[in-house]
């Protein structure tokens, strides 16, 4: 008896045939139950690659977000690129709303590795935003207040911190406190390289706003310590890099800053700093 | 003295934010409140040195011969006040806190869940024995009294989290459950002979089967218990041609051959359940192995004969 599932019909009333002959009630209890299994883990995985699909476009989208964001160091008309990249995280946001949908009425921990990346990138990519308009950190609850969708379906069920409205309908995707800690963790890295790069463009300001606002984001985390997810403490390690790495930038800007004509600034941190991309430090 | 008391008392006003509960989603209220209380005395002291360093730091700054430069925008505060980065680090930590509290808690009732499994795996183990056979009827009526012992461990484990994030502790329970999955399924076939349901082995365990009913059995657990009961029956094979019983393989090799054509039904992904499934076939073979042994000697057409007559 080697039965298989999802064939056509012909197939199947071969098996069934092919069982009656055997003297077996097509089918046993046990295959009908793994049938029913077959189907019920299909629908998950499913589900679950859905979710990977969207979260890899998340990915993407914001990765070039922070990408253009780097621009405004050496672009002249600033106001245009954070427009730019503000469009592109709406963009964004749409697809996060579609995740919020595929988890209408699930357990959002059961498909969280799912779509952990993409939110992490996400916030990195928000974060870096927020910090270039307003020279802070943006909050979690500001980033989830952004997360609110709004579709005019009929009513779904009551999982995931959905309101019901009259005609319209509430989605809202809350981005948990790990998330928003990895997704920080990672803002300190394009941090660092913006610090580096706007020196290199005779910004002599930024870096020792970077280098204060870096300070007290390791401070949090060091603060945070074991306590948060072990990713925390993989990132710590290169967010103390990134941190030494701002802060010895700063101290050849305060050492030799007024020495040096400005244009020529770059080539010290060249010196200075490993790990520098070619282009940056370029003006 | 002034930026200290300011300082506390944007904590203060925090946390009430917290309980408030407007933008913290309410899933999280019911818990992380308590938390937070616990940090207090530590939070005031840390931040506020924290806050002088930055007090000084920006004065300092401002003192030196820099231009400001007009590249980058977005310079004044000109919104409402945002946390500082103190404060939203303490505002996580508090989440976090109250995070590991709940999987301490988690973790104490796992501990005796697994020591009530332990024991139930104790009266069981010993059907291997040559004389545990005849004893089948009274160690799974034992088993069946220590499940109940499960049953108030798992309604008390139910207590620590709230329903709908199973999922968010699940790997805290995850071993133990297949293991009680394994124990159940074995207790009712060495009984009926015959696979457990799903329906019927949450119902053993005092748990749902439908995850939106609460506490359940996830399907990827239940499978696994049953293909750790699929190693212990070829075990048992093999043992109870020693011990003389040598029409059970037959039965056991029956039940091994229908498991693993189910099995074959299911599209796994390469994941732990993937896994254990790879190990079937080596219990399906052994199993054959021991029939084959018997049918070549004869031993089992005998034995069948006997069991006729």
């Amino acid at each position: 008896m080697n039965t298989r599932g999802g064939d056509g019909c012909p197939r199947k009333k071969a098996d069934a045939a092919q069982d009656r002959d055997a003297g077996d009630k097509p089918p046993t209890p046990v295959i009908a139950a793994f049938k029913v299994f077959q189907q019920e883990l299909d629908t998950k995985h499913d589900k679950y690659e859905r979710l990977v699909k969207i979260s890899r476009d998340v990915t993407i989208e914001s990765k070039r977000t922070i990408f253009l964001l780097h621009r405004v160091t050496s672009v002249p008309n600033a106001e245009e690129i954070l427009n730019e990249a503000e469009v592109k995280l709406d963009g964004v946001r749409q697809k996060i709303g579609q995740i919020a949908e595929e988890l209408r009425g699930e357990d959002i921990y059961q498909f969280h590795r799912a779509f952990t990346p993409g939110i992490q990138e996400y916030v990195e990519a928000v974060s870096f935003l927020h910090y270039i308009r307003h020279r802070s950190l943006i909050s979690l609850e500001e980033i989830n207040a952004s997360l609110v969708f709004m579709r005019t379906e009929e009513v779904g069920a009551q999982d995931a911190a959905e309101t019901l409205l009259p005609g319209t309908h509430v989605l809202t995707f809350q981005v948990t406190p790990s998330d928003y800690l990895l997704g920080v963790a990672d803002l300190t890295g394009e941090l660092m390289r913006m610090c580096i790069s706007s020196v290199g463009n005779g910004d002599i300001d930024t870096p020792f706003q970077l280098s204060q606002f870096l300070r007290q984001i390791h401070d949090g985390f060091s603060y945070i310590g074991n306590t948060g997810p072990y990713e925390v403490s993989k990132k710590l390690h290169t967010l103390r890099q990134s941190l030494a790495k701002v802060e010895d930038a700063c101290y050849a800007l305060r050492v030799r800053g007024s020495e040096i004509p400005k244009h020529m600034l770059a080539d010290v941190f060249s010196s200075r700093t490993t790990l520098i991309d070619p282009e940056e430090g370029v003006v | 003295m002034s930026p200290i008391l300011c300082h506390s008392a944007a904590l203060f006003h925090d946390k009430s934010r917290c309980n408030g509960g407007e933008p913290v989603p309410s899933r999280h209220q019911s818990y992380y409140t308590e938390g937070r209380g616990q940090f207090f005395v530590i939070i005031t002291s840390s931040s506020t040195v924290t806050f002088f360093i930055t007090v000084f730091t920006v004065r300092h700054v401002r003192h030196g011969d820099v231009q400001p430069h007009p590249g980058l925008p977005g310079r004044g505060p000109g919104r409402q006040r945002d946390m500082s980065v103190t404060e939203m680090f303490s505002h996580i930590q508090g989440f976090l806190g109250a995070d590991q509290d709940v999987r301490e808690d988690i973790r104490k009732v796992v501990q005796l869940l697994e020591q009530a499994a332990r024991e139930i795996l104790t009266v069981l183990q010993s059907v291997h024995q040559p004389s545990g056979f005849k004893e089948i009827p009274s160690k799974c009526a034992r088993a069946r009294e220590l499940f109940c012992t499960v049953k108030t461990h798992i309604a008390d484990l139910k207590t620590k989290f709230p329903a709908e994030q199973y999922y968010r502790f699940q790997e805290h329970w995850r071993f133990v459950l297949q293991r009680l999955a394994f124990l159940v399924t074995f207790v009712v076939y060495l009984e009926s002979e015959t696979l457990v349901t799903r329906e019927a082995a949450a119902q053993i365990l005092g748990i749902e089967v439908v995850r939106e009913k609460g506490f359940h059995l996830d399907v990827e657990d239940y499978l696994a218990g049953v293909l750790i009961m699929a190693s212990e029956l070829s075990r048992l094979a093999v043992n109870s041609v020693t011990a003389g019983d040598y029409t059970r393989p037959l039965r056991i090799s029956n039940f091994i051959n229908e498991l693993d054509s189910g099995f074959r039904l299911l599209n796994l992904k390469n994941d732990p359940l993937r896994k254990r499934y790879d190990g079937l076939k080596y219990d399906v073979k052994k199993i054959e192995e021991v029939v084959y042994d018997l049918s070549i000697r004869g031993l089992a057409k005998e034995a069948e004969s006997a069991g006729d007559k």
